[in-house]
């Protein structure tokens, strides 16, 4: 019988490590790929996904599990689909998630297009989140069972035809886990730190990043209070991002957070953090994933940033392509543009979109 | 089930003859050349007969023949030992090489370049990679140092008019290098006219890997590269790999003794894939010289497909095949050799390398050719 062959998308890491290992065991016939994406270059490239250390790692663990590993160069579509628009949100007042840029425009669609030309029609990865294949052809994108771990977040931008292609193997299972079932297999990953967020940055912290590569976009201006009053002075409004709280120098009484960011007049607003009982946003380029069956207003969670709690949330024209959202709550999140929200229904994601 | 193998213009696998041959020194006779004793003799023996076999087979003297650790450490010694030495002797800081040599080469001329403050000029090559011998002939005189030029391309398998470059140099006595480390086992006649100096590596002729041998004429003198003991002359430090360097000598006496036989194989193999590929993928062209080709050896670009997922999809259809434009670190820099013959980036991305062996067979190089035909219309932008 022919065994049903699966790309999984290898970073040298534990995850992606232990996933392949894992889909092997389950008889598939495994090949691994390596995307080989731009980083600013680096003195220092411990633990980012594509240095040559981690090339080395993820081929080690390839010809131990003795199935093919190859890498394919991305660096030109990852720099001009995912550098270019971080560099670019920043200057544009938002803040960016490049990683769930990165999964949408250069990680699945590379991926599945290598799938495309090798007659390979599935691929895994390491995230920590469950696909369920429904028999009536939905599908049903549900949290990772590791609450810590948890990454539906980060996938929940994939289109449909995306996530049908997709296996998820680490999803029913938790990160300790992973790392003692791939001790036990011997594999070198087993003890290798978690990656970080912001992959090519290189030794620059994000800061550092956007000074060397659009430092004359960067001008210093005023920072006022909510009355529109001059009480101190910033950077670039690129280096703040809502909610704020360090850094901004300002001796107060009590602790002043950025409220908002007057692009216009390159202005940072900073007040005090009332608690406030509701609050309304649009999302844009919303993927719907699965609509629920219920009715036009329906009360979901949702989820604004990768490590931030759900809250409740009602939203408002789902399925089109861009969703109003309200949120009433006694503790609402910042609502930072250009973040992610990611829709809930319990534990089931129900689409992803950015924050406008 | 194994891939079919078509790369072996990367590596041979030992020939067993060879293999056997090399044997008795692993473990029975594994003195070292180098002592006074008994073992040391036996040992001794071992490489002084190889290195008779090896020049009698080249055409030159035993003294001529310098082992070293690869064909890689032979371009090193070969270039970096002449240039130096003849900026010291006549204050000579030219280099002269090709647009289209092998890194072992290009590299270490660079670094004379960058340390040692000689000047590199780059000898004009038509469109299949030869010299221009008449531009070439107006760069020569007293201030070059050295003229090295690839004998048989590994990329794109042109043979040079090695004779020719040999005999202009040598009109103007200027040492002449060439890296003879894909050609060795896949031309008709080698004859040492005027060729200061040649290198050679085993394993592209069914002998080991880590072995491989400068040709260097007598009365040439190199510094040493490698420094330490007085092996090889003083000019090549470092105990003697006897089992290897036996191993060697079997396998190009073998490959030499047979060659009319291997070549004709070859050639057959080589010319159906040329003939295949051609015919049943329309953007494809030939790279390098059609004429002028080492017998084993099939090289092309094709249109719209890069050369590094072609080599991935092919491998995973179960044939090991090579391109010159990416290697496994994913790196996606079109290759240089190409950019110099004249091919667009764009072009020389599609690159595919082709190369057959002693065992290849007919059914092997069909296979290949469906298996081709099969994913190129996948893998076209």
């Amino acid at each position: 019988m022919q065994r049903k062959s699966v790309i999984v998308g290898m970073s040298g890491g534990v995850d992606s490590s232990y996933a392949a290992a894992l889909l092997k065991q389950q008889g598939y016939s495994v090949i691994g790929v390596m995307l080989n994406l731009w980083t600013e270059p680096s003195q220092s490239s411990e633990n980012r996904c594509c240095s040559l250390d981690s090339q080395y790692v993820a081929r080690r663990i390839a010809s131990k599990l003795d199935i093919p590993f190859y890498v394919i160069d991305a660096k030109e579509e990852f720099r001009h689909s995912i550098v270019e628009m971080f560099i670019n949100d920043y200057l544009d007042g938002k803040t960016p998630n490049p990683c769930v840029a990165c999964n949408l425009k250069v990680r699945w669609k590379i991926l599945l297009e290598m799938g495309d030309k090798l007659g390979i029609e599935l691929l895994a990865t390491g995230h920590y989140a469950r696909i369920i294949h429904l028999e009536n052809g939905h599908i049903h994108l549900l949290k990772g069972v590791d609450n810590t771990k948890e990454q539906s977040y980060v996938l929940s931008m994939l289109g449909v035809e995306y996530l049908n292609r997709t296996i998820l193997p680490l999803g029913s299972i938790t990160k300790e886990q992973v790392r003692n079932k791939s001790r036990d297999l011997d594999l070198q990953t087993h003890n290798r730190p978690d990656s970080q967020d912001l992959c090519f940055l290189g030794d620059l912290d994000y800061r550092q990043f956007l000074l060397k590569y659009a430092k004359d976009k960067i001008i210093p201006g005023e920072i006022v209070d909510e009355g529109g009053h001059v009480i101190g002075m910033h950077d670039g409004l690129p280096f703040y991002t809502i909610g704020q709280r360090k850094g901004l120098r300002i001796a107060f009484n009590q602790p002043l957070y950025v409220m908002a960011k007057d692009q216009c007049k390159n202005r940072l607003v900073v007040g005090l953090k009332f608690a406030k009982k509701n609050t309304e946003f649009l999302v844009k380029n919303f993927n719907l994933i699965i609509k629920p069956s219920e009715g036009r207003y329906h009360t979901y969670n949702i989820k604004v940033r990768y490590k931030s709690r759900d809250v409740p949330a009602i939203i408002h024209n789902l399925g089109s392509d861009i969703i109003k959202v309200t949120i009433n709550s006694d503790n609402i999140p910042d609502i930072v543009p250009g973040q992610v929200a990611a829709i809930y229904s319990g534990e089931l994601c129900i689409g992803g979109g950015i924050i406008v | 089930m194994k891939n079919v193998y078509l790369d072996y213009s990367a590596t041979t696998p030992i020939d067993p003859d060879v293999l056997e041959s090399m044997m008795p020194y692993f473990s029975e006779d594994f003195g070292n050349p180098s002592s006074i004793h008994k073992h040391g003799q036996t040992a001794e023996r071992a490489i002084e007969d190889s290195r008779e076999t090896i020049a009698r087979i080249m055409g030159c003297t035993p003294s001529e023949i310098i082992f070293t650790s690869g064909g890689t450490e032979a371009n090193n010694l070969a270039i970096r030992g002449t240039a130096l030495e003849q900026k010291l002797i006549r204050k000579a800081t030219k280099i002269l090489t090709t647009p289209v040599e092998h890194e072992a080469v290009t590299k270490t001329v660079n670094q004379l370049l960058y340390l040692h403050g000689f000047e590199v000029n780059l000898i004009p090559v038509d469109n299949t990679g030869k010299v221009l011998l008449d531009e070439f002939a107006e760069m020569l005189g007293p201030d070059v140092a050295i003229v090295s030029t690839i004998f048989g391309n590994n990329e794109i398998g042109t043979i040079n008019p090695v004779e020719k470059i040999a005999t202009l140099c040598s009109e103007y006595q200027i040492p002449f290098h060439t890296d003879a480390v894909q050609a060795l086992g896949y031309i008709k006649q080698i004859s040492l006219n005027n060729i200061t100096m040649l290198s050679a590596g085993a394993h592209k002729f069914y002998g080991p890997k880590g072995v491989g041998f400068l040709y260097k004429q007598k009365l040439h003198n190199v510094f040493a590269t490698n420094t330490g003991g007085s092996q090889e002359n003083n000019i090549r430090a470092g105990t003697h790999n006897v089992p290897y360097i036996v191993g060697m000598a079997a396998a190009l006496e073998k490959t030499r003794l047979n060659y009319s036989v291997y070549a004709d194989h070859y050639t057959w193999m080589r010319d159906m894939i040329i003939s295949g590929v051609t015919t049943i993928i329309p953007g494809a062209k030939v790279t390098g010289s059609v004429g002028d080709r080492l017998c084993n050896h099939a090289s092309f670009v094709l249109n719209g497909v890069d050369g590094n997922e072609l080599v991935i999809a092919l491998d995973v259809l179960g044939y090991s095949c090579s391109s010159g434009s990416a290697c496994k670190t994913g790196n996606p820099e079109p290759s240089g050799v190409l950019l110099a013959i004249g091919l667009t980036p764009s072009d020389a991305k599609g690159s595919l390398r082709i190369s057959v062996g002693r065992s290849t067979t007919e059914e092997e190089v069909v296979g290949f050719l469906k298996a081709l035909s099969q994913i190129v219309p996948r893998l076209e932008k």
